[in-house]
C-alpha cells in the first residue's frame, strides 16, 4: 500500500450530504473479480449521460476541477453498502484524501463517514478527514471564489491548509492506529500475523458455546 | 459490574488488546458471497496465504443470480465469470458453498439462521452490510469490506475498536397492520440515517418480545440504515426454539444443546447495565410507513404528505430538493395518489415465510393491477420450499404476480431484475438510493403488506383501511 505522508493538491467540492456508496460506485460495476479499472466508474449515475458523454450538470465534472485528488463534500459521506469498491473507484480516480463535516444534531455528535466506508479508506492508501460543518463550509466558500484552489494535507502533523491568497490552517483528529498505518503504507494482515500465537492460543481454549 | 448483551459477546471474543487501545476480535462466522470476495482470494493468491479456518466460513450465490426458471445458465459474460470465480475459489480453499440450484442456496443472511450457522453470542462477519440481519439471534453481526474479509480468511480475527451501545426500546402493542419493517423505518426516520453511527443498537422492550425471529430479523437488518455497524435482540424461548427447529445442520443437538443453552440464556443485559445512548418508541400509535424520498431515513407515515425543503428535519434544502426532483414528486402530495408500475417482495429484509403469508393473505381472491408488474422473489430455497408446500405459490399466480427462485433479485439490481428510468416502485427491500434497484428507479420501502395492497390498487394504500374494505 503506498504510504500517505503529505499530499498537495487541487480540491473538488460535492455539496450533497449522505453520498451512499451505491452512489460512488453503481452495481453494475460489482461484478469485476479485478481490483483495479474502477476509477472511470466513480459516480457513474451523475457522472455521464445516457449516450456515455460527460453530464455537465455534475459538479465534479466542472473545467475547474481538472486534475483534482481531494474531494470534500457534506456529512455521512459512504454510507449504506459495505462494497470497498467505493474506496478503489476514488482513489482509481486520482482521490488521496476526502474530507467531510461531522454534524451535530439533537445534541448528538454524527460523524463525517459512514463507518465501513471509514475502515475501508485506511486499507486503500486513502485518507479521510472529519472537521467542523463551519471549517468544511469555508473550504466550499474558499473553492467557490478561487478557481483552481489547492491544500496541503500533511497527515504527521495533522493539519489542513488551503493554499491561495487566504491561507488557512485546519487541524483535524485521527486514530493513532490508523495515521500509523496510512504514515507506513503498512499491511494489516502483517500486522496481525505478528499476533498468530495468541490466536493460536485462544483457539485452543475457546468454544463458541 | 452489570454488563451489556454486546459487552459480553465482546469481551468473550478478545484475542488481545492491541497497542493502540483497539482489541484483536475472533471470528466465529465468516459468510462469504460472489460479489464482494473474489479480490480477497486473488489477495490471498499473490501473498501465498492460506484460509486459517475453512471450517468456519460457508459461501453462497445470491447477489448475481438470475431469479429466473433459466437462472442456471446465466447470460451475462461478467456476471458468469464472478460466479465461476466463486465456485473456484471456494473450491480452491476448501470452504463450503451453497451454489445456485442447491436446495439451500439463498441469500447468504437468510440461509445462516435457516442453517443454524447463526447462534447467540457468535460473532458473525461477511462483506455486506446487511449481516447486521444476524444480530436477531443475540449475535455480534457486522458488515466488513473486502480487505476485511481478507483478513479474516487469513487470521479469523478482525482490529476493531470497540463501539458505543445504544438502546432502543420499543413499546406497546403493535396496531393491526403494522409490522416491524415499520418499527425500523420509524427509528429511522427519528434518528436519522447516521443516528446509530460507532454504535451497536440493542433492540428491547415488550414490542421485541413479542415479534417472531422473521420478525426481529427485518429490524436488525436495517441497523445498518441507521448508520449503525449492528443491531442485536438479547436471545429468549422464541430464538432457541426457532434455533432447536429440525433441518438446521450446524446447530448443537441434545446435550451439546443444554449446554449452550445454560450460556446462551445468561446472554441478556444485565439489569442497570449502561448504555452509551437510549431511545423509546412507542408503538401503540405507529402507522404504515413509506420513503418519499432518497435514504430510508427520508420516511413518512402513509396519512402524511411529501415535505417540502424546509419540512424535513435534518436535511439541507439542497437534500430535499435533489431527492424530490429524482423521486419525481411535489411537495404537499399524498403518496396513496401516487401510482406505481413495479412491486418487489423479496431481499434480506423481507423475504421469509413469514413475510410472504402476510404478502399472500393480501393477494388472495385480489389481482395485480394491470399496469403493474409484481415479483415476489423467495430469499431462500427452503423459504420457497416452504411457501410452495403452503400453497401461496399459487395465490401469486393467480392474483397476476411472478413467483420466483430465490436471490438479492430487484433490491439491488445486480442481477437481471432491474427498474427501467422512472419507474416507480413499492419495495418491500432496504434501501431507496438513487438508481438502487436500476439507474433512474424510485424505490419506495413498505412492508411486505403494503407493497402488495400497492400491486392490486395500482397505487399507494393505507393497508389499515384497504384490509378493511
Amino acid at each position: 500500500m503506498q504510504p500517505f505522508t503529505t499530499h498537495t493538491g487541487i480540491i473538488a467540492t460535492l455539496d450533497r450530504s449522505n453520498v451512499d456508496t451505491d452512489a460512488i460506485i453503481p452495481k453494475q460495476f460489482l461484478k469485476s473479480i479485478k481490483r483495479t479499472g474502477y476509477g472511470p466508474s466513480a459516480f457513474f449515475d451523475w457522472r455521464y449521460n445516457a449516450d456515455g458523454s460527460p453530464n455537465p450538470a455534475f459538479e465534479l465534472n466542472q473545467h475547474r476541477f481538472y486534475g483534482r485528488s481531494i474531494l470534500v463534500t457534506r456529512n455521512n459521506f459512504g454510507c449504506g453498502s459495505s462494497r470497498e469498491h467505493a474506496v478503489w473507484a476514488l482513489v482509481q480516480d486520482g482521490y488521496r484524501v476526502v474530507v467531510a463535516p461531522w454534524k451535530e444534531l439533537g445534541g448528538k455528535r454524527l460523524p463525517a463517514f459512514a463507518d465501513i466506508f471509514l475502515n475501508n479508506t485506511t486499507k486503500n492508501g486513502m485518507l479521510a478527514i472529519e472537521l467542523s460543518e463551519d471549517e468544511v463550509q469555508i473550504i466550499f466558500n474558499q473553492v467557490a471564489a478561487h478557481p483552481g484552489l489547492q491544500a496541503t494535507v500533511d497527515l504527521e502533523k495533522q493539519q489542513f491548509t488551503l493554499r491561495g491568497p487566504d491561507p488557512t490552517t485546519f487541524t483535524f483528529d485521527i486514530e493513532s492506529s490508523a495515521k500509523q498505518r496510512l504514515l507506513k503504507g503498512l499491511d494489516d494482515i502483517a500486522i496481525t500475523l505478528q499476533y498468530e500465537a495468541d490466536i493460536t492460543r485462544f483457539e485452543k481454549s475457546y468454544s463458541p458455546y | 459490574m452489570a454488563k451489556t448483551l454486546f459487552e459480553k459477546i465482546w469481551q468473550k471474543h478478545v484475542v488481545r488488546e492491541l497497542p493502540d487501545g483497539s482489541a484483536l476480535i475472533y471470528i466465529d462466522r465468516h459468510l462469504v458471497h460472489e460479489v464482494t470476495s473474489p479480490q480477497a482470494f486473488e489477495g490471498l493468491r499473490l501473498a501465498g496465504r492460506k484460509v486459517r479456518r475453512p471450517d468456519l466460513s460457508v459461501g453462497t450465490m445470491d447477489h448475481n443470480v438470475p431469479t429466473t426458471d433459466d437462472r442456471m445458465e446465466i447470460k451475462d459474460p461478467i456476471s458468469k465469470a464472478q460466479v465461476e470465480a466463486m465456485r473456484g475459489n471456494c473450491k480452491d480453499f476448501g470452504i463450503q458453498m451453497y451454489d445456485l440450484g442447491d436446495d439451500r442456496q439463498g441469500i447468504v443472511h437468510m440461509i445462516g439462521p435457516e442453517l443454524g450457522l447463526t447462534l447467540p453470542g457468535l460473532t458473525i462477519v461477511c462483506g455486506d452490510s446487511h449481516t447486521s440481519t444476524h444480530g436477531a439471534f443475540g449475535a455480534l453481526a457486522f458488515g466488513i469490506g473486502t480487505s476485511e474479509v481478507e483478513h479474516v480468511l487469513v487470521t479469523q480475527t478482525l482490529a476493531q475498536r470497540k463501539p458505543k451501545t445504544y438502546k432502543v426500546e420499543f413499546t406497546g402493542q403493535l396496531p393491526p397492520h403494522i409490522f416491524s419493517k415499520d418499527m425500523v423505518l420509524k427509528l429511522i426516520g427519528t434518528i436519522g440515517t447516521a443516528g446509530g453511527a460507532g454504535h451497536v443498537l440493542e433492540y428491547c422492550g415488550e414490542t421485541i418480545r413479542g415479534l417472531s425471529m422473521e420478525a426481529r430479523m427485518t429490524i436488525c437488518n436495517m441497523s445498518i440504515e441507521a448508520g449503525a455497524r449492528a443491531g442485536l435482540i438479547a436471545p429468549d424461548e422464541t430464538t432457541f426454539n426457532y434455533i432447536a427447529a429440525a433441518d438446521r445442520p450446524f446447530a448443537p443437538k441434545g446435550k451439546q444443546l443444554e449446554q449452550a443453552l445454560a450460556m446462551w440464556r445468561a446472554l441478556p443485559s444485565d439489569a442497570g447495565a449502561k448504555f452509551d445512548q437510549s431511545i423509546t418508541i412507542d408503538c401503540r400509535r405507529l402507522k404504515p410507513q413509506v420513503t418519499w424520498g432518497t435514504n430510508p431515513g427520508m420516511v413518512i407515515d402513509i396519512d402524511q404528505t411529501v415535505p417540502g425543503p424546509d419540512q424535513a428535519a435534518g436535511y439541507s434544502r439542497t437534500d430535499v430538493e435533489n431527492a424530490l426532483a429524482y423521486m419525481g414528486l411535489t411537495p404537499g402530495t399524498r403518496l396513496t395518489d401516487v401510482p406505481v408500475d413495479v412491486v418487489f417482495i423479496g431481499s434480506c429484509t423481507n423475504a421469509r415465510i413469514e413475510d410472504l403469508r402476510l404478502a399472500a393473505a393480501v393477494f388472495k381472491g385480489r389481482k395485480v393491477a394491470p399496469q403493474v408488474q409484481a415479483l415476489v422473489v423467495p430469499g431462500s430455497m427452503q423459504v420457497r420450499r416452504q411457501a410452495e408446500a403452503e400453497g401461496l405459490d399459487q395465490i401469486f399466480k393467480a392474483a397476476g404476480a411472478q413467483w420466483r427462485f430465490a436471490g438479492c433479485s430487484m433490491c439491488l439490481g445486480m442481477n437481471p431484475d432491474q427498474l427501467r428510468p422512472q419507474q416507480r416502485c413499492a419495495s418491500t427491500s432496504n434501501r431507496n438510493f438513487e438508481g438502487r434497484q436500476g439507474k433512474g428507479g424510485r424505490t419506495h420501502l413498505v412492508s411486505p403488506e403494503m407493497a402488495a395492497a400497492a400491486a392490486v390498487a395500482g397505487k399507494f394504500v393505507d393497508i389499515r383501511t384497504f384490509m378493511n374494505r
